[in-house]
């Protein structure tokens, strides 16, 4: 009998703790939207948590851009060992968010994938010094210790390097640089990698110990391999390219694309509201964080000369070039060989443009003005 | 009783060790040969303990919940994670030895790759699972998979050592009797394994948190405190002491893991001996 007893406790111990794992899933799965019945569903693989980078598709869903054109899209957040391209290579998602190199690389190893929208016309990938350092340029990096990212994140540094006349192997002393800037507060290496804007914010958000006032822009220098020659092209919308053969999915690709030009057309002209619907989200970055990674945002897209999203040649040289000629320390190049097949396209960025202009919406923004956000301590 | 007393007691040495070294240690860390020895005790690597619970205390951002309330609310839905990562395994494992035990060429045969699981490396599995989740089942089930992988093989090895454990003079008592395979289970192996068994549901429980906080930083699931240690240590630079809470999250989620595990033991355990048992 009181065996019995006993089992029944464990039984019961057993099944409260499962239905309190139950209704935590209830308010972690987002409940499936009721109207319009004949939506297509989407999922749409972003590279991380959802923040300001990825505004313009969140405020294309918040905004019903997406519903407009009969897409029920669903946004699907990374994580640490999470690799959008392949995600979209495996049929997991419809269209992922990846940077060129990297989502070459997998093409490489044979992921079928097409690059269908370069959102990001320029790269946001600096590498910040301390000012007093006296360092400037790439060529001044010369005997410093140098932290870096790796995994792939590290290739625009290699090249500028070599491009300035260094050896990256022998010249610097290459740091595996964790995700933070702690190293470079602690002067632990003379310049770290940084996107401006996530980690460089985070830098503007510490307090100086010695003044007890946040750091600020005066107390570092950027060296920008948008300047040095040396960036690559980062966030574009990939698509299945097997799949971009069937006319289904090529209407449905335009519509995708009308929508998120939409969407960050949206953030372009309401970079505050959003950084809200960013920060409702339930993005742990603080708000002032939010702001400025919008705003930084923005500035890597507009004024966009050509249209948002369409694929300039000449970066994709640049890109696909240094991909396939810079060593990093290990020797490696991203690419052995030219990408072959389709590797991109602007057939469909062409037509959601043609199409976001008859509805009205500016798609080069060429009157765009960044604004001044101020950070708070911690970025809250 | 005296038990509370030496948890105080730990206590007070882990606090004045931490804050001893931040005393006495170089802010700069010590390095001998280029290679660091001793890590930095400056306020950004090693904020002051006092500074991580005034931080448990304030909101997490402007206008939002304490830092404390966000945790605890993430601890109680890993804690659901590893429940029933740890339940699936525990059953896994139960079977895997009963069979085991059964079949001497299932153990033969089966035994180095349940060993053999142990050597895959999470980061290596993860990804290949992670997409499960949204499609055939919600995304948490895929970290409690993650954890039920690694809660199972303590308790797969240590069941089996336990229903081994009964002497021969035990079983032929049995085979006298005219006891078939599941009576004798039922009669003499299982409560002879009981002694190997709760040594192994403790490291179960324990792999099982492991596996949970792992898995989900790897896949990114939202809502547990995995999550929370990956979101806070991005914040890292401008905010140290605000990892430190969720690291606290987590230790203390081990903690009540172990407590409920050896809740469960109580009752069975209480007229038999205590062995030490090694089941790794």
């Amino acid at each position: 009998m009181r065996r019995i007893r006993i089992f029944t406790a464990i039984a019961t111990a057993t099944a409260l703790l499962a239905a309190g794992c139950g209704t935590a899933d209830d308010s972690a799965t987002p409940a499936p939207g009721g109207s319009g019945g004949a939506l297509t569903p989407i999922k749409l693989q972003l590279q991380w948590f959802y923040q300001a980078q990825f505004g313009g598709y969140i405020a294309a869903v918040d905004q019903g851009f997406y519903k407009e054109q009969g897409l029920d899209v669903q946004l699907l957040e990374g994580g640490v060992d999470i690799v959008p391209q392949t995600v979209l290579a495996q049929g997991k998602a419809d269209y992922a968010v990846a940077w060129v190199p990297k989502a070459l690389a997998s093409r490489e190893q044979g992921a079928g994938i097409t690059d269908v929208g370069q959102i990001f016309g320029r790269s946001g990938t600096y590498q910040v010094v301390w000012k007093d350092s006296g360092i400037k340029t790439a060529a001044d990096l010369k005997g410093k210790k140098v932290g870096n990212w790796g995994f792939g994140n590290e290739y625009e540094l290699f090249a500028g390097m070599t491009k300035a006349g260094l050896d990256p192997g022998k010249d610097v002393t290459l740091v595996q640089q964790q995700f933070d800037m702690q190293a470079l507060l602690k002067k632990e290496i003379d310049a770290a990698q940084a996107m401006s804007y996530n980690e460089y914010a985070q830098l503007l958000e510490a307090k100086n110990p010695q003044t007890g006032k946040l750091y600020t822009a005066d107390d570092f220098s950027i060296i920008d391999w948008k300047s040095e020659g040396s960036s690559m092209l980062q966030d574009a919308v990939w698509a299945n390219t097997e799949k971009l053969n069937d006319p289904a999915y090529q209407q449905q690709t335009v519509k995708f694309l009308t929508a998120t030009i939409k969407g960050w057309a949206f953030c372009r002209d309401n970079a505050e509201k959003c950084r809200d619907l960013v920060v409702a989200k339930g993005s742990k970055l603080g708000k002032s964080h939010q702001l400025w990674q919008m705003n930084e945002t923005n500035k890597l897209i507009w004024p966009a000369a050509g249209g948002i999203g369409v694929i300039d040649d000449a970066a994709w040289k640049q890109t696909v070039d240094i991909s396939m000629t810079t060593k990093n320390q290990t020797g490696d190049t991203v690419l052995t060989k030219a990408p072959e097949g389709l590797a991109y396209t602007n057939d469909y960025i062409n037509q959601a443009i043609t199409a976001a202009k008859a509805a009205g919406v500016d798609v080069n923004g060429t009157s765009f003005q960044p604004a001044t956000v101020t950070l708070t301590e911690g970025g809250a | 009783m005296r038990k509370l007393l030496y948890a105080v007691v730990g206590l007070v040495v882990a606090v004045a060790l931490w804050e001893g070294y931040k005393a006495v240690g170089n802010p700069d860390g010590t390095v001998l040969f280029g290679v660091r020895v001793l890590p930095r005790a400056d306020d950004l690597s090693m904020p002051h303990l006092w500074t991580v619970l005034e931080r448990l205390g304030r909101p997490e951002l402007t206008g939002g919940r304490p830092v404390w309330i966000v945790v605890v609310r993430a601890c109680l839905f890993t804690l659901g994670i590893t429940a029933v990562g740890f339940v699936i395994g525990a059953v896994v494992g139960l079977l895997l030895a009963v069979v085991m035990e059964r079949f001497r060429i299932v153990e033969r045969g089966l035994l180095p790759y349940v060993i053999l699981s142990q050597t895959v490396p999470l980061v290596a599995l993860a990804p290949l699972v992670a997409g499960w989740g949204g499609t055939i089942m919600p995304a948490w089930a895929v970290v409690s998979l993650i954890a039920a992988y690694l809660a199972f093989f303590p308790v797969a090895v240590g069941m089996l050592r336990g229903l081994q454990s009964p002497s021969a003079s035990g079983v032929e008592l049995m085979r006298s009797y005219a006891a078939g395979w599941w009576r004798t289970l039922v009669k003499l192996r299982f409560p002879s394994s009981l002694p190997y068994l709760f040594p192994a549901l403790r490291l179960a429980g324990a792999a099982a948190v492991v596996g949970a906080v792992v898995g989900e930083i790897s896949t990114g699931t939202r809502g547990g405190v995995g999550r929370l240690i990956i979101e806070y240590s991005r914040e890292a630079t401008s905010d140290p002491a605000k990892v430190y809470t969720a690291m606290l999250g987590a230790a203390l989620l081990g903690l009540v893991v172990a407590g409920l595990v050896s809740l469960l033991e109580l009752p069975l355990m209480r007229h038999r001996r205590h062995v030490e048992v090694v089941t790794l």
